[in-house]
C-alpha cells in the first residue's frame, strides 16, 4: 500500500548550483525519472525552439534599422525558395538566386577589403535580437582599421558558405558571416559568426573557416565576440589564412575574472 | 554484373558503389546527394542483387579509388586475410544468415572482426532489419580500458558532458557534479569547449584532471578540441587523458576536418607517451556521424551509411577507448526524422561493433528535425538492448552549448532499471563507496550531498 504522506519526488540537495549554469541541473526525480514539472518544462522549451525555426525574419525591418544607423544594405535571396526547401537542401542555401546574382552585378563595383553578410540561418530570432547591435560595434571598428566595405548583404535562407560567393564577387579578402544558429532549448536566439580569409565559392570548406559561436544573452557577449573576431582578422592578415591553422588565442578579461571566481569543486 | 529482372522491371546497377547506394534504406542525405533509389522497387531490387554479391568482391572493387583516397588504402592494405578466411566464401546474403546463426558466437565474431571490411559491414546492414542489427550487435563484445574497463557484458557506460556556453569553470563544475551524483561519467568526462582556443582547452584539461585526482574518480577526461589544439596543449604540458577527433570515411572529408591519418598517428603516439591509463592504453576518442562526408562534398557518389562505416576503419587503426556516432546532430537534410535517426543509430552501432569498435551513440536530435523525445526513447532503449557501449549524459538532455537534445542522467538510470545494466566495475565501486549508488546499483535517496562533496558546497 502506498503511503499518502510519503513524497513521490526526490529533490536534489544541490539546488544552489543552479546559479552557475543555465543547464537543467538538480531537476529531482520521481523514482529515477523526470518529475512532471521538469518534463513539461522541456516540452514547452521544445515547442518554442521548433517554432523559432519556422518564423521568418523581417528583412525589411532589419534593413530599415540598419539604414537609419547609416549603413547601406543589399538584400539577397538564395536558391532555397522557402523554409522547407532550405531545411532539406543545404546546397541551395549556399547559392545565390538568379535575381540576387543580377542584383550584385548591377550594384556599383567598388574596391573592397571585407564583406559583412547577415543570414537568417536556422534562427530568425537570433538575427532579430543580435545582428543590429553587433554590427553597430563591428562596422565602425572595421572602418577605423581602414577596411573598405560594400553594403552589408542580408541573405534570406542562407547557409554559411553563401558568404563565399559574395566575398568573391567583391574580390574581398575578408568574409564575415553573421548567422542564426540552430535553436537550442535554452537559447532559441543564438547567433554565430563565421570568418573566412580569401573565401572562394565552392572551394572554401569548413576547415577554412573560424567560428565564434553562442552569441546570446546567456552566452558570449558582443564585446567578447568582437574581440575574438578582430583577433582572428589580424592574425589571418599576418598568416594569410583562416581555419584550423588559425587559432583563437585571445585572453579575454571576462574569462580571467571567471577563472578567479570560485570553482567550488577545487577550492 | 549487378543486374536483375524483378516484378517485370529490368535493373542494371552497373557499379558496386551505385548498388550499395540504391540498396540503402531511405534517408534524406542520399536523396540530397542524388544517389538514392528512386522508388521502393528499385531499392528492393538492389537489395536482392546485393545479397548475391560475394564478400570477396569488396576486396577487388574499391568504392572510392585506391589511388585517390588514403582511407581506401588503409582498408585494403591493412585487411586481415587470415581473419577473413572463415567468412571469405560467403555472399552478403549468406553473411547475414551466418551472423544470425548459432555459428556466430561472441568468440567467432571477435575472431573475424579484423577481417571484416567496413563496406562488407555496411552492405550486410542494408539487408538487415532493426531486430537483426540488435541481435548481432548484442553478440559482439568489445572491451577497452584506460582508468576503468568499458564494454563488459551487461554494463552500460555514460559520457558525462558538462558543457557550458562560455566554458565558465563554476558552470562546468555544476553540471559535472550533478552528473556524478546521478551516477554518470564512467566512459569519459568530456567537455566540448565553446571555442577551439588553446588557452580555454588547457584550462579545462587542468580542471578535469584536478577534479578526477581530488575525488579519486576512476574515469578519464577529454576536452573535445581539434586534434591540433590538443597536440599544442600536450606540448605545453597540459594533462591529456584521451585525444579527441571527429573523423569521416573519405580522405577528402577528413581534409575538410583538417586532419589526415599521419596527424592522427602523431596524436595517438603523443597520447600513448603521456601514459595516463592505469588499466589499459586505449587513449583515443572518436566521433562520427552519417552525412559528414556529403556535408563536405566529399562522398564520391557513395551513400552516407557506407561513408560512415569507412570512418570506422580510421577509428580502428588507433585502438580507441570510445567511438561515438553522434547520429542526430547533423540535421534533417541528412536524417530527416525520428525513423531515419533511429535506424541510422542502430546501423552505426552494428557496423562499429562488427568491426571490433567500442561503439556508443549520442542518441540525439536538433530542433529543426522531425523528431522528439519519444523517438529518442525508442533509439535509447533499442541501443541499450543491442548492448550499446555508452550513451551521453547531459543535464536534462538539453546541451546549453551545442544547442541540441541528447540523453539525460535520468535516461541512463531508466536503462539501468529496466534492463539491469551496470556502470564500469571500477566506477560502480566508487559510486557505492561514496553512497551515490546502493549495493543494488540503484541511486540512493539523498537528503544531503555525499560526504565526499559536502565540503565543496
Amino acid at each position: 500500500m502506498s503511503n499518502i504522506n510519503e513524497p513521490t519526488i526526490a529533490q536534489d540537495p544541490w539546488h544552489s548550483l543552479k546559479q552557475f549554469t543555465p543547464a537543467r541541473i538538480a531537476l529531482g526525480r520521481a523514482g529515477i525519472s523526470l518529475p512532471t514539472r521538469a518534463c513539461l518544462d522541456f516540452q514547452l522549451a521544445h515547442a518554442l525552439a521548433r517554432d523559432a525555426v519556422n518564423i521568418p525574419l523581417d528583412f525589411a525591418g532589419l534593413e530599415q534599422r540598419l539604414n537609419v544607423r547609416g549603413y547601406q544594405t543589399l538584400t539577397l535571396q538564395t536558391q532555397a525558395e522557402n523554409q522547407s526547401v532550405y531545411l532539406q537542401r543545404p546546397d541551395l542555401g549556399r547559392l545565390l538566386s538568379a535575381s540576387a546574382t543580377a542584383c550584385l552585378h548591377n550594384s556599383p563595383v567598388i574596391p573592397t577589403d571585407a564583406v559583412v553578410v547577415v543570414a537568417d540561418g536556422l534562427s530568425s530570432t537570433a538575427i532579430e535580437h543580435h545582428a543590429e547591435q553587433f554590427l553597430s560595434l563591428l562596422l565602425p571598428e572595421l572602418q577605423q582599421k581602414g577596411y573598405r566595405l560594400p553594403p552589408v548583404c542580408l541573405v534570406k535562407h542562407g547557409r554559411v558558405a553563401i558568404g563565399d560567393a559574395i566575398a568573391e564577387h567583391y574580390a574581398a579578402s575578408l568574409c564575415i558571416v553573421l548567422i542564426g544558429e540552430r535553436p537550442g532549448l535554452s537559447s532559441p536566439d543564438s547567433m554565430g559568426i563565421y570568418f573566412t580569409y580569401q573565401a572562394r565559392s565552392g572551394i572554401s570548406t569548413d576547415a577554412d573557416r573560424n567560428c565564434i559561436s553562442n552569441i546570446h544573452n546567456n552566452g558570449l557577449s558582443y564585446q567578447q565576440a568582437l574581440k575574438k573576431l578582430l583577433f582572428l582578422i589580424d592574425e589571418a592578415e599576418k598568416l594569410q589564412l583562416s581555419g584550423v591553422n588559425l587559432k583563437d588565442e585571445t585572453t579575454d578579461t571576462e574569462s580571467n575574472s571567471q577563472l578567479e571566481q570560485a570553482n567550488f569543486l577545487l577550492d | 554484373m549487378y543486374k536483375t529482372h524483378i516484378a517485370h522491371q529490368a535493373y542494371d546497377f552497373k557499379t558496386l558503389r551505385n548498388l550499395m547506394a540504391k540498396a540503402t534504406p531511405a534517408r534524406s542525405g542520399d536523396y540530397l546527394a542524388g544517389v538514392a533509389a528512386v522508388d521502393n522497387l528499385e531499392r528492393v531490387a538492389a537489395q536482392w542483387v546485393l545479397a548475391d554479391v560475394p564478400l570477396k568482391r569488396f576486396l577487388n572493387e574499391a568504392l572510392v579509388p585506391y589511388e585517390q583516397d588514403e582511407v581506401t588504402r588503409l582498408i585494403i592494405d591493412e585487411h586481415d586475410s587470415a581473419a577473413f578466411a572463415a567468412i571469405s566464401h560467403l555472399t552478403v546474403g549468406d553473411f547475414r544468415n551466418w551472423l544470425l546463426s548459432e555459428q556466430a558466437t561472441t568468440a567467432t565474431l571477435t575472431a573475424i572482426a579484423p577481417g571484416v571490411m567496413p563496406e562488407m559491414a555496411a552492405a550486410v546492414s542494408k539487408i538487415m532489419r532493426i531486430q537483426d542489427l540488435i541481435l548481432v550487435a548484442k553478440k559482439c563484445r568489445v572491451i577497452t580500458s584506460f582508468r576503468n574497463t568499458i564494454g563488459l557484458e551487461n554494463r552500460l557506460s555514460t559520457r558525462l558532458q558538462p558543457n557550458h556556453p562560455t566554458d565558465n569553470p563554476a558552470g562546468v563544475a555544476a553540471s559535472l557534479l550533478d552528473g556524478l551524483l546521478y551516477g554518470c561519467g564512467d566512459a569519459v568526462i568530456g567537455i566540448n569547449p565553446a571555442s577551439d582556443n588553446l588557452e580555454a582547452t588547457s584550462r579545462l584539461l587542468h580542471m578535469l584532471h584536478d577534479v578526477i585526482e581530488r575525488y579519486q574518480i576512476p574515469t578519464q577526461s577529454c576536452v573535445l578540441a581539434h586534434v591540433t589544439t590538443t597536440l599544442k596543449a600536450i606540448e605545453q604540458g597540459a594533462p591529456v587523458d584521451l585525444v579527441f577527433q571527429s573523423i569521416a570515411g573519405t580522405q577528402k572529408a577528413n581534409d575538410s576536418f583538417g586532419i589526415n591519418l599521419d596527424l592522427l598517428q602523431e596524436a595517438h603516439l603523443a597520447a600513448l607517451e603521456l601514459g595516463g591509463g592505469t588499466l589499459g592504453d586505449n587513449c583515443m576518442y572518436f566521433e562520427t556521424g552519417q552525412g559528414s562526408a556529403l556535408s563536405a562534398n566529399a562522398h564520391h557518389g557513395l551513400d552516407q551509411q557506407t561513408c560512415e562505416a569507412r570512418a570506422y576503419a580510421v577509428a580502428r587503426k588507433f585502438k580507441p577507448l570510445l567511438v561515438n556516432t553522434v547520429v542526430g546532430f547533423i540535421g534533417p537534410e541528412y536524417l530527416y526524422d525520428g525513423k531515419q535517426i533511429i535506424r541510422a543509430g542502430l546501423e552505426d552501432h552494428f557496423c562499429g561493433k562488427l568491426l571490433g569498435l567500442p561503439m556508443g551513440c549520442d542518441v540525439c536530435y536538433t530542433n529543426h528535425a522531425e523528431a522528439d523525445q519519444d523517438d529518442m526513447d525508442m533509439l535509447l532503449t533499442q541501443l541499450a538492448v543491442a548492448g550499446g557501449t555508452f550513451i551521453m549524459g547531459v543535464p536534462g538532455a538539453d546541451d546549453v552549448m551545442l544547442n541540441y537534445q541528447s540523453t539525460s542522467f535520468h535516461d541512463a538510470l531508466y536503462l539501468r532499471q529496466v534492463l539491469g545494466l551496470r556502470p564500469a566495475p571500477e566506477f560502480e565501486l566508487w559510486l557505492q563507496q561514496h553512497g551515490i549508488f546502493n549495493a543494488d546499483n540503484q541511486l540512493q535517496h539523498l537528503t544531503d550531498v555525499p560526504a565526499l562533496f559536502k565540503l565543496s558546497l
